[in-house]
């Protein structure tokens, strides 16, 4: 028996991986949640059948939305994630010994559930001591919060569903209000390429814009994300990501990467010409 | 419990047998299920376009009910434990003028509060009976007009004896009841039909923990605006009668102005939200009034605004509060609930209902969802923070009592001048001025235009109220009775 699943990453294209096994699926309060395996990605999770993380290549997506920002500011020690209830991003984050708290914020205890089972790989990381774990929408549990945080990062999903509230200009507002002044925000940026994600990009683009005198976006290379080329935001409230950035600094701390180098962080941030002309024509 | 099946659904069991059949139409309406005009088809969709469909034998007809019609309103009179319902489809506003002109005649009077929906003082333009208006009470730190209460009722029976009817709001726009049941007692006493507008309170019926509804006040008759709270098509209504209102009169006065095209999307529309709401409406009104108690409880978290609820209770002008509407009063961050309303649209993406000088109101109904209540409170946080300012150079406003001259329909029809509005102090206005939404009228036909409404007018203006009611689409001009009509007055 063949069994493919396919996502659509346009309306015109899709894209299929071969898979062995369905684990597990199943329907929480906000998303339908499905496991499965396969001999080319290794396990992987869907939310509403959109791919999230493959045990092949999500090193890439969190050594990128983690290690850029804390190789910018060597002082954080107070960090928020919303979304990533998959843990990725808490593993990278604990790497780090200065940092002191980090809280994570993830509307769907399904997906923790889910990934404490399932992606030991990612989610072991989430009993670290420093680590608490709120299940709530992002977007209330930012709106309290006034010059407390030194990096937010936010990992969500696309913003059809769920993660629709965190890709609004009230969620950026709530943000920059959330960060002391040295604060950096990281969010997943969507993928240039194709309209439907380029429309969100540049909508966010324009908000993060209204609120950070710095707001630039670096790249990577994700092979399960539509395009397989896919952006991260990185807003500060004055720390500039390559000015700042001592490349000595960060490789004496000797963590180990497989995708994230110090050169690389200098080069992540040199857009195609296509993408810089999106940015400038960036509107709400 | 219900007497009857509440599961059954007549009309739309009665259309989809009809669409089963394939029949050949040579009738109208002439897009022919949708196919004379692809690019609305595709529109609308192809299964909205063959229900919409003509009055027939299989389908009984609106203006004279026989069959699935007449099962459908049964099952709805049932549901709101009325004598009789009619579906109305030319809006809430065709329901609130078959009950006035049902209970009055030319120079009948009629017993309301001035803060009634248009719909009701264009009734009494249109059959010519004689408004006695009861002074609701004003909630002076909100600005909004309350209730009508029982010590100014008997004032205005004892004062007019001769009235046939109350009219009353159950709520008002902003969520105030009034006290229905005493006023039903007193009414009748005197011999006057109570007539409810309940454009605003369909949720009554379906939830004990919300005010008492107008049928089981025992009110005479009600105009229920099924498509507001209920989720039904846009300008779907209910009449609702009761005691001994005549069903065969009320239909003929509804058949004076209603189309004798009832289309039958608002039709099946109905008949499925009665069922809907039947069934489900216990679970679906209590999420609704957790969802809003907490957005107001939020909101006040926020510091600056506040959105009222039950606290305004004095058992008067304030009876009870319909806790499912989410009015939040905005003055205290130094901006008018018209610009939180409009910054809330252009820079957040979300569409409120009204926002008047002091005031907003976001509706909370049987659609929304956790995630953008939460979007909703959040903007809010965000649009103190950036654009509060000090509260000095707000317009303290105050309920204006109108003065009335001539009754609305001799004013509407009375010899008239186009002036300027602003040199119109001093006249009878001829027509009406409103902020729409919410529609009440701040100046009527037939009532003296004065220094304090022209003010109220410039101001309302200036924050950007969408303005409306005169011929002058610019409310530039109004239109008064000319001297001549006034002197005979």
């Amino acid at each position: 028996m063949e069994l493919w699943y396919t996502e659509e990453h346009s309306p015109n294209v899709r894209f299929s991986i071969k898979v062995n096994k369905h684990i597990y699926s199943a329907q929480s309060e906000y998303q339908r949640i499905d496991v499965m395996e396969a001999e080319e990605f290794g396990r992987f999770f869907t939310l509403d059948s959109l791919m999230m993380l493959t045990e092949k290549d999500e090193f890439i997506y969190h050594e990128m939305i983690t290690h850029v920002p804390m190789a910018v500011n060597p002082n954080i020690k107070n960090v928020l994630v919303i979304g990533g209830g998959d843990g990725g991003t808490v593993r990278e984050l604990t790497r780090y010994k200065q940092i002191e708290n980090i809280e994570l914020v993830e509307i769907d205890k399904l997906v923790v559930d889910v990934c404490k089972e399932y992606f030991k790989f990612t989610a072991s990381c989430l009993k670290d001591k420093r680590v608490n774990i709120y299940y709530e929408d992002g977007l209330k549990y930012i709106r309290n919060k006034n010059n407390e945080y030194d990096l937010i990062i936010v990992d969500s999903t696309d913003p059809f569903g769920p993660g629709e509230g965190l890709f609004t200009k009230e969620f950026y507002g709530c943000c920059y209000r959330a960060l002391n002044e040295n604060g950096i925000l990281v969010n997943q940026h969507e993928s240039p390429y194709y309209k439907i994600y380029s429309d969100s990009l540049q909508s966010a683009h324009a908000r993060l814009k209204a609120f950070f005198p710095i707001t630039m976006l670096y790249q990577a290379h994700i092979p399960t994300y539509p395009s397989g080329y896919w952006l991260f935001g990185f807003s500060s409230k004055g720390l500039n990501p390559i000015k700042d950035f001592d490349a000595k600094r960060w490789n004496n701390l000797l963590i180990e990467t497989k995708y994230y180098n110090t050169n690389l962080h200098v080069g992540c941030f040199q857009l195609p010409t296509y993408v810089n002309k999106l940015l400038e024509n960036s509107y709400e | 419990m219900y007497k009857l099946n509440q599961k059954k659904m007549p009309i739309y069991e009665a259309l989809n047998n009809y669409k089963s059949l394939r029949r050949v139409p040579f009738d109208v309406p002439g897009h022919k299920r949708g196919r004379a005009n692809k690019e609305l088809t595709e529109f609308l969709g192809l299964n909205c376009m063959s229900a919409d469909v003509n009055s027939m034998k299989p389908l009984d007809n609106l203006c004279h009910p026989v069959s699935v019609i007449k099962e459908a309103e049964e099952l709805a009179a049932d549901a709101f434990g009325a004598k009789h319902a009619f579906f109305m489809v030319n809006g809430t506003t065709s329901a609130v003028q078959s009950m006035v002109m049902t209970a009055c005649k030319r120079g009948d009077k009629i017993i309301m509060p001035r803060n009634v929906h248009r719909s009701a003082i264009n009734a009494l333009v249109v059959c010519g009976a004689v408004p006695v208006y009861v002074n609701p009470g004003v909630n002076k730190e909100l600005g909004i007009p309350l209730g009508m209460s029982v010590k100014n009722v008997k004032q205005a029976i004892l004062e007019h004896p001769e009235a046939k009817a109350i009219l009353v709001n159950n709520p008002t726009y902003y969520g105030v009841c009034s006290p229905l049941k005493e006023i039903v007692k007193l009414a009748h006493k005197n011999g006057m039909l109570v007539l409810v507008d309940e454009a605003h309170g369909t949720h009554f019926y379906f939830n004990d923990s919300l005010p008492i509804s107008a049928m089981a006040a025992g009110a005479d008759m009600a105009a229920v605006s099924m498509h507001k709270t209920g989720g039904s098509l846009t300008q779907s209504s209910f009449l609702l009668i009761n005691n001994e209102i005549s069903s065969g009169y009320v239909r003929q006065i509804i058949n004076l102005t209603q189309t004798t095209s009832g289309s039958y999307l608002l039709l099946s529309s109905l008949d499925m939200s009665r069922k809907n709401l039947a069934l489900n409406g216990v679970d679906i009104f209590n999420t609704i009034i957790e969802l809003a108690d907490y957005s107001r409880k939020e909101i006040n978290k926020l510091g600056g605004y506040y959105a009222f609820g039950k606290e305004l209770i004095n058992n008067d002008s304030v009876y009870d509060f319909d806790t499912t509407k989410l009015s939040v009063h905005t003055m205290n961050i130094g901006l008018a609930g018209i610009e939180v309303y409009d910054i809330l649209r252009d820079d957040y993406n979300i569409q409120i209902e009204f926002g008047d000088i002091g005031n907003f109101l976001a509706i909370i109904s049987v659609g929304d969802k956790a995630l953008a209540i939460e979007r909703l409170i959040s903007s809010l946080a965000e649009i103190k923070r950036l654009y509060s300012k000090n509260k000095a150079g707000l317009f303290d406003h105050e309920y204006i009592n109108p003065l009335a001259a001539m009754t609305p329909q001799k004013a509407f029809y009375s010899e008239k001048i186009s002036i300027p509005i602003n040199n119109s102090c001093g006249k009878i206005s001829s027509e009406f001025v409103m902020c729409y939404p919410p529609g009440i009228p701040i100046l009527a036909p037939g009532e003296y235009i004065t220094k304090d409404i022209l003010n109220y007018i410039a101001y309302a203006k200036e924050k950007g109220c969408f303005m409306t009611g005169t011929e002058d689409i610019n409310i530039e001009k109004i239109n008064v009775v000319s001297e001549f009509d006034s002197r005979k007055e």
